[in-house]
């Protein structure tokens, strides 16, 4: 991969007043890869992803997106340059429709193109068709987790930042909704950077991945090199931390 | 009866004036989290611009009625744009350098900005009342009663109806736009999670600004109705209607546009009752044992917020 990375983080920390939770993180995602980032509970893997959002900043290294400097850049205008998040928590509007939800996802989208974009977002989940008019907080977790995919698809993401988009869901919802991850980069070849803690589906769906313990990244391999490492398969797959 | 049904329709037009200030402490309460004590203060700035711009048109009770209601659109637009900065200025100022600091610290800078616009018109406009000869005349007589006692006349002013009229269709307005358009989406995204709004490509700070500017722009309107009503305006009209106003949100549920309104008719109608049946002296204290009352029994409103259902 010698092309530049679509998403180039280099040694990044990031504080919450005077507690550091990212201790000079690295690391790259190439357009159209999927790239995963598994870790224990608390390692600060959300700290990472919304540092890439700007919000909280990097209180020192350099985050490229395009080759441009966003390490200094307001959370909102980062989210216009084509990169967009489903947050941990699903953080869905719940006293607005999905409809509205959606609407609010498409803010930075070109809004000649909301029809076809909501005709595809409802390809990928049909079920949020069918709830188009039922206000956010009365979906289930299920649900829920997909609106938050498809409002961040709403904005026409060139880069998707994925939360724990498996967390608290069961298998047959979980398998849905990685299911449709594959499909997005296989079809539009959108680029996807997931965090997991669910190791094992994201090392089997992801290119690449990196392990990041207590604010540092401590591995990196492919998804298939990775599942095979003996101390991977100890902490995150058998019975480990999660 | 017709004593009753008189009270009822000054009740309904005090509680409009209400019921317009109110949505700008509930909006601005809703997406930042703070009481805009100055909020009143805009309101009163909004009274004196239209004081000064009417004096300036030359408007008086002899220029015909249809040149009258054009002249005072044209008072509303400058005095709704005048008071617009000043809330946009108050919250550039004083609120958000404050924000994320700890939680009593942007509510002494409202009282301090309240204090400071007090003290800005007493000084520039002088601290005496200010009055207003009547400038839309005539009426209509909708009931007429004739008994031993006299004559009684149910009447509605046309400046009741201009109040009326006026002001509702602002709060049609206003609703639509909370409701419909992109600009009242972001609104309602920034009060409801303003980190996923921003996440969302919104600009949270200038949607901030806009509620600012657009609670103000309704205080203003405000702010031209109490002038016409009373006909008499000081430095401190901010301050007593702005406690009513603020009472009004709180018991409509402070966060709710429509329990804003709901709750602007009610202290509007509960003050014009209480004085006309017990005591005009004591009008305001009705207003204020309500509020009281309403903050032991009803904390969360008539139409409070109804809880996000958790999965
Ligand atoms: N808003 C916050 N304020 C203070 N500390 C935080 C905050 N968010 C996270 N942290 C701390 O930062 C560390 C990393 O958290 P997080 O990024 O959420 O980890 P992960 O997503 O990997 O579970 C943890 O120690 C956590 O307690
Ligand atoms: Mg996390």
């Amino acid at each position: 991969m010698n092309a530049p990375a679509l998403l180039s983080v280099s040694q990044v920390e990031t504080f919450y007043g005077r507690i550091q939770a990212l201790r000079g993180v690295s690391l790259d995602v190439h357009e159209g890869e999927i790239v995963t980032l598994i870790g224990a509970n608390g390692a600060g893997k959300s700290t990472l992803m919304m540092t890439i959002c700007g919000s909280p900043q990097a209180r020192s290294g350099q985050i490229l997106y395009r080759g441009h400097d966003i390490t200094r850049t307001p959370t909102h205008q980062i989210m216009h340059m084509g990169i967009a998040q489903s947050p941990e928590g699903r953080r869905i509007f719940g006293r607005m429709t999905v409809m509205e939800n959606l609407r609010i996802g498409a803010s930075v989208a070109d809004p000649s193109h909301f029809d076809r974009d909501i005709e595809r977002a409802f390809a990928l989940f049909p079920l949020l068709k069918e709830r188009r008019n039922q206000r956010g907080g009365t979906l289930s977790g299920g649900e829920q987790q997909m609106l938050a995919i498809a409002r961040a698809l709403m904005a026409q993401p060139r880069l998707l930042l994925l939360d724990e988009p498996s967390l608290g869901l069961a298998p047959l919802v979980i398998k849905q909704i990685f299911g449709a991850i594959r499909e997005l980069n296989a079809t539009q070849g959108l680029t996807v950077f997931l965090v997991e803690q669910n190791a094992h589906h994201a090392l089997r769906l992801a290119h690449r991945g990196y392990v990041m313990v207590n604010g540092k990244i401590t591995m990196t391999g492919t998804g298939v090199e990775l599942l095979g490492r003996e101390e991977i398969r100890a902490a995150y797959l058998e019975g480990g931390v999660h | 009866m017709e004593y009753f049904v008189q009270q009822l329709i000054n009740g309904v037009t005090l509680g409009s004036i209400y019921g317009l200030i109110a949505i700008g402490y509930t909006l601005v309460y809703g997406i930042v989290g703070m009481i805009n004590f100055a909020h009143g203060d805009i309101f009163m700035v909004g009274a004196f611009v239209s004081l000064i711009v009417i004096t300036a048109l030359g408007l008086t009770a002899s220029t015909g009625l249809g040149l009258t209601i054009l002249a005072l659109i044209l008072v509303l637009v400058i005095s709704m744009i005048v008071a617009s900065v000043y809330g946009w200025t108050v919250e550039r100022v004083a609120y958000r350098p404050l924000r994320g600091s700890f939680r009593l610290a942007p509510l002494i800078t409202a009282i301090g900005m309240s204090i400071v616009l007090q003290n800005y018109v007493q000084i520039s406009q002088g601290a005496r009342v200010k009055p207003l000869q009547p400038i839309i005349s005539g009426g209509h007589t909708i009931m007429r009663r004739v008994d031993a006692n006299g004559e009684f006349l149910v009447q509605v002013s046309n400046m009741q109806i201009f109040i009326v009229v006026i002001t509702f269709s602002l709060m049609v307005i206003f609703t639509l736009l909370i409701a419909k358009t992109p600009l009242g989406r972001a609104q309602r995204a920034c009060e409801q999670d303003t980190k996923m709004a921003a996440l969302s490509g919104i600009n949270v700070d200038r949607t901030i600004s806009l509620t600012f500017v657009l609670g103000a722009a309704l205080a203003a309107v405000a702010g031209l109705m109490f002038l016409l009503y009373y006909g008499v305006i000081d430095f401190f009209i901010g301050f007593v209607a702005g406690v009513k106003a603020f009472t009004a949100a709180v018991l409509g549920g402070i966060g709710s546009l429509p329990g804003a309104m709901l709750g602007g008719l009610v202290i509007g109608l509960i003050e014009t009752f209480w004085s006309a049946y017990f005591s005009i002296e004591y009008k305001d204290v009705a207003a204020f044992a309500m509020l009281a009352l309403v903050l032991i029994f009803l904390p969360q409103g008539l139409l409070g917020k109804p809880e996000v259902e958790k999965v």
